[in-house]
């Protein structure tokens, strides 16, 4: 994570990202494992708010509990590690309070979807400009791998030793049910286009929503008897997923149990800052 | 001079007109009995201000809400009662340890679970204190009227800011349902305190900086780039597991609320100085209480009262002093035994008395007199 590396061939990127211009290099080495992908998320991220022109004084980056929630400490922007479950919460509190920050929330699965799965369709429902990245690792890995509510039925996990028997969640369909503005879905394995995707959710004007497969080598992984952290990116992020593009294209046996990669969904909603200045506002003053 | 408006408002009303009157610009909250009226009127007086009001989907997310618009600068507020405080605690936890400033009305209404919901208690007494996992600090203030209701939501803001941790101003239903007539104070008649701002540079600056006491908290966005986390936290706001680092930081959280108790604890005292007997009592039962003391007066017993308007941190001193010259002290409370284990903790020698009603009904003047008239 540290200096000027870039882990990308040249051809795809030309000048050197100076990533130590967003991060806390002295808050370095972070606590993910060899082979976690939050660290790709995190420079994809970091690469996608440097095209945005926000500046770090505008960006408020905010999370709950998890391995993926201790994003923000890595950071130089506004950043703020809550509860867990709760980080849309408090960031609905500083968005609202400051419409002018930039919301950016860092979660997982587990922290998003159980136990703050009513914060996650409330601010959906409300969309409040906001992005949410989900860092989807189908695990709790703070605790030591326990199953978590995407993960596949039959996974072996430390709390499904026999197999997990709760169907998972698709986080996207649920965030479009209930009403966020954009939702896409990348993955830690594609990381360009996973750069592209975060860039275009962090400029949307509504809550949108971006659900990045990010496969725990560590729990997930071994458990589940992958042979390494390649095979499992591999098995998971590459062949367990189709771009939306393509997709259209392929037979329907092609995508059967595969996820969508990409823009999903995104429509013209109105923003609920907006509403509140100006409908709210202006008739409490006329009043 | 401008002359000070008269109005006939309800309790949680008036609740409203102090945060206002204190600089409350953001409130977020969970429709519940009996404290509802303090959100329909924070919704509908501040956006005339300016001021945000949102009502979330639950209880946890109107306190953490409430945390974030702090956290940018604005004085926020929460209101709830019952089920809605056990929800909150989590996040009360937070705010201690993140010393974010924040005030929590709690109207107290009947126990435990649903309980309740319209009937008066006094049964959170503890849980204001205590509700919430890990040591913590706490400051609760038990107004008795509608005009204290008033100046006492003025007073939480200011030692919310003062002190940069959550303030509970807690008070029983009947206090937050009745309709009295009162004085509404003119700007810059009661005083208002705003949290120290940040003077350094911002590369200079710690959220929680050692020099201080109670450091200055910068608002997000305005340039001061921090971190702020619920672990325990060096003085740049950074996790650490160092054991003196979170000793000290544990320990000064606590210290700040007691080292400054004297600034903090407000007590009323009615006819003490030659009392034989005394009645320790909040809310609405020490309106009761001080009509016992009345009647007791009249008939020639020596009777006075102690009202404790700043709950927590408990007037330890004040009980002690009363103590050790009373000859019993007689404590109604609407639980079942709170207040007067604190007030036992701090008289030795007088004898302490609880009175206690959990039926939904106010404790009458003529309980407290029965019981003043036994200890005569």
């Amino acid at each position: 994570m540290s200096g000027t590396a870039v882990v990308e061939k040249k051809e795809r990127v030309s000048v050197p990202f100076d990533y130590n211009k967003y991060l806390r290099p002295n808050k370095l080495p972070h606590i993910w494992c060899p082979g976690c992908g939050h660290g790709i998320v995190l420079k994809a991220m970091l690469r996608a708010i440097d095209k945005t022109g926000f500046s770090k004084d505008e960006i408020c980056m905010i999370s709950g509990i998890g391995c993926s929630s201790r994003t923000p400490g890595y950071v130089d922007f506004n950043t703020m590690h809550t509860l867990h479950g709760r980080a849309l919460s408090f960031a609905t509190g500083v968005k609202f309070a400051n419409p002018r920050l930039k919301v950016i929330v860092v979660t997982g699965d587990g922290d998003a979807l159980a136990i703050g799965g009513n914060h996650f369709i409330h601010t959906c429902r409300r969309n409040i400009d906001m992005t949410v990245v989900v860092m989807t690792n189908a695990t709790y890995g703070m605790t030591g791998g326990q199953y978590s509510p995407t993960s596949p039925l039959e996974t072996v996990a430390t709390t499904s030793r026999y197999g997990n028997i709760e169907p998972p969640f698709d986080t996207c369909e649920m965030a479009k049910a209930a009403g966020a503005s954009f939702v896409a879905r990348g993955t830690a394995y594609h990381t360009l286009e996973l750069e592209k995707t975060l860039h275009d959710a962090i400029m949307h004007k509504g809550t949108s929503v971006v659900d990045v497969i990010d496969a725990c080598p560590t729990y997930f992984g071994r458990a589940n008897k992958f042979k390494s952290t390649t095979h499992l990116m591999d098995v998971v992020e590459k062949d367990g997923t189709v771009n939306v593009k393509q997709a259209d294209k392929l037979p329907p046996e092609k995508l059967e149990g595969k996820f969508l990669r990409g823009l999903l969904h995104k429509v013209d909603r109105p923003e609920y800052c907006e509403q509140y200045e100006n409908l709210v506002m202006e008739k409490a003053k006329a009043k | 001079m401008a002359e000070r408006k008269k109005k006939l408002l309800q309790g949680n009303d008036a609740c409203v007109e102090g945060a206002l009157y204190a600089g409350c610009r953001f409130y977020a909250g969970y429709p519940i009995t009996p404290s509802t009226e303090i959100a329909e009127g924070m919704s509908v007086r501040l956006p005339k201000l300016g001021g945000k009001f949102i009502q979330m989907e639950d209880e946890i997310a109107s306190i953490a809400a409430a945390i974030g618009a702090s956290l940018t600068g604005l004085k926020s507020l929460t209101a709830t009662s019952g089920p809605g405080l056990s929800l909150k605690q989590e996040c009360i936890g937070y705010a201690c340890l993140t010393e974010v400033p924040l005030v929590i009305v709690n109207v107290m209404r009947g126990g435990p679970s649903t309980g309740y919901p319209t009937g008066p208690s006094q049964s959170d007494l503890m849980a204001a204190k205590w509700g919430a996992h890990g040591d913590h600090p706490a400051i609760s203030l038990a107004p008795q009227s509608v005009q204290e209701i008033l100046t006492e939501t003025v007073r939480a803001f200011n030692l919310a800011e003062r002190f940069r941790t959550p303030v509970m101003v807690l008070y029983d239903e009947i206090v937050g349902h009745m309709r009295e007539p009162i004085t509404l104070p003119l700007p810059g008649e009661l005083e208002v305190i705003d949290r120290a701002k940040a003077a350094c540079r911002p590369e200079e600056y710690f959220p929680y900086d050692d020099r201080y006491e109670v450091a200055p908290l910068a608002p997000f966005g305005a340039g001061y780039r921090f971190h702020v986390t619920g672990l325990n936290h060096k003085q740049d706001g950074f996790p650490t597991n160092d054991s003196n680092i979170i000793r000290a930081n544990n320990e000064r959280i606590m210290n700040k609320i007691e080292n400054h108790k004297d600034e903090i604890c407000l007590n009323e005292a009615i006819d003490l100085d030659d009392a034989e007997i005394a009645v320790v009592a909040i809310g609405s039962t020490a309106r009761s209480a001080r009509y016992a003391v009345k009647e007791a007066r009249a008939a020639g017993i020596k009777a006075g009262l102690l009202r404790p308007i700043t709950m927590w941190p408990f007037p330890d001193k004040a009980v002690k002093e009363l103590g050790s010259r009373v000859k019993a002290i007689i404590v109604p409370e609407l639980n079942l035994g709170q207040m007067v284990h604190e007030v036992e903790r701090c008289s030795k020698k007088a004898q302490v008395t609880g009175i206690h009603r959990v039926d939904g009904e106010p404790i009458t003047p003529a309980q407290i007199l029965e019981a003043i008239r036994k200890h005569k």
